[in-house]
């Protein structure tokens, strides 16, 4: 068993086992799909203290490095939720079960999707929630941005130069994005604006084709388009812990800033616990809370 | 058995005409899951010599990216006998890219 068992391989997961190492705890970090969490996909990172311009990516692999370095060991596999006993917590995944004496949840965000028909099968094949990633994918053809927020307009701005013509299509008449950015969308000729209007379907063989729009009447069109890019919201990853702690209603764990939970032992760190500001280093510094809070648990016992 | 990087040039013989199942990673150098993916693709290919491992820079080769359809990377294609098996976007750990060759 190990002193401090860690979920998730984000910034806050991999700063957690550089404290709880540090403190010459023994620590497992399970992690579901690849080192270094959502940041992998930014291409520069502006506001990391110390670090201005690095990539999401030589950031990740930095952390890991001093995470692994230091001792840490890694586990994959995608945590199912968590059971206590003996004197500890035991989580499940689909082939194992992995043991610590103190638990870190540090399973961040994911994206929100529309939840409509055909849309998992066709995320890679048309369906997109990363601009910066899949948008050179998309050179000279039509594409469409659905939502209104800031990730949907800094998105539609960088596709803009992308792609032939790109339509931001969103539910409400005006977008809560930064006002900068939406004064620069009217500069774009090739981005049409849908306001009004939401994304009802997805037309599709093989690949999207073209996306069933519902107006402001309720009348039904369909748009041509090689790829619709999703950028409506995060949801926390915290599914596998409901009804195991105390989630708020949109699911995020309630925590304060000292990280603890509602079941002693079990700590949250980064930006599936409940807080104002989801960013790099508060995930750096809920690691670090969360880990010293789970080595003074593990002392006491 | 490491790697090895493929072009247009020589996918037919690399990958189609292979008489092992190929799994082809398609990749580029700005996309961070796919430097993440690579040392884990790596390890995969070291424990299964009876695959084989490509890899496509789909900005190098775009004609090879049209002609998979691929929208989204890191993409990763299991070929066998010159056909598409299975299909995996997205990083994946260890497991999940053995699973895409298998029987
Ligand atoms: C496009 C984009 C750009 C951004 N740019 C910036 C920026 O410039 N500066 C900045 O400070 N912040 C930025 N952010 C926000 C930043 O990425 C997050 O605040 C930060 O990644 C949160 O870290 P985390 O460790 O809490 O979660 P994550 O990075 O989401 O890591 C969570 C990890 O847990 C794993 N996981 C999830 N569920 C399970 C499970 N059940 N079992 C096992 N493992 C699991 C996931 O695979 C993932 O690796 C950006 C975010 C996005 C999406």
């Amino acid at each position: 068993m190990h002193d401090v068992l860690v979920i998730g391989a984000g910034t806050a997961g991999l700063t957690a086992a550089i404290y709880a190492r540090r403190a010459s705890k023994s620590v497992l970090v399970l992690e579901a799909r690849g080192f270094g969490g959502q940041i992998l996909n930014t291409p520069a990172i502006w506001n990391y203290p110390a670090e201005p311009g690095i990539s999401g990516f030589d950031f990740a692999m930095k952390l890991y490095s001093q995470a692994e370095t230091l001792g840490a060991e890694f586990a994959f596999g995608t945590a199912s939720g968590f059971r206590a006993e003996d004197g500890g917590f035991t989580v499940p995944t689909a082939d194992a079960e992995y043991r610590g004496r103190s638990l870190i949840i540090a399973t961040g965000t994911s994206h929100r999707g529309l939840g409509l028909p055909g849309e998992e099968a066709l995320t890679g094949r048309g369906v997109s929630f990363c601009a910066t990633c899949d948008g050179a994918l998309y050179k000279g053809r039509d594409v469409a941005v659905v939502g209104g927020g800031n990730t949907a307009v800094s998105d539609a701005l960088y596709l803009s130069d992308l792609a032939a013509t790109v339509w931001l299509i969103h539910r409400r008449d005006s977008f809560r994005a930064d006002p900068a950015d939406v004064a620069l969308l009217g500069r774009k000729e090739n981005i049409r604006l849908l306001l009004g209007t939401r994304v009802t379907g997805l037309v599709a063989e093989d690949k999207l084709s073209a996306v069933v729009l519902t107006g402001p009447e309720g009348r039904t069109s369909e748009l041509p388009v090689a790829g619709l890019f999703i950028a409506v919201g995060m949801v926390p990853a915290t599914g596998a812990f409901e009804g195991l702690l105390e989630l708020d209603p949109s699911g995020y764990i309630v925590a304060g800033e000292d990280c603890r939970t509602s079941v002693p032992g079990v700590f949250a760190a980064g930006d599936g616990r409940t807080k104002d500001v989801r960013q790099l280093v508060t995930a750096a510094a809920d690691g670090a809370v969360a880990a010293t809070a789970a080595v003074r648990y593990v002392n006491s016992l | 058995m490491s790697v090895v990087k493929v072009n247009s040039g020589n996918f037919a013989e690399e990958v189609l005409g292979s008489d092992r199942t190929v799994l082809v990673d398609f990749n580029a150098d700005w996309c961070g899951p796919c430097r993440m993916l690579a040392p884990m693709l790596e390890k995969v290919a070291a424990a299964h010599p009876e695959a084989k491992f490509a890899a496509v820079n789909i900005d190098d080769e775009p004609e090879l990216a049209v002609r998979y359809g691929i929208s989204s990377i890191p993409c990763l294609i299991a070929f066998r006998g010159g056909s598409e098996i299975r299909r995996s976007v997205g990083l994946i750990p260890p497991d999940a890219i053995a699973a895409l060759i298998k029987g």
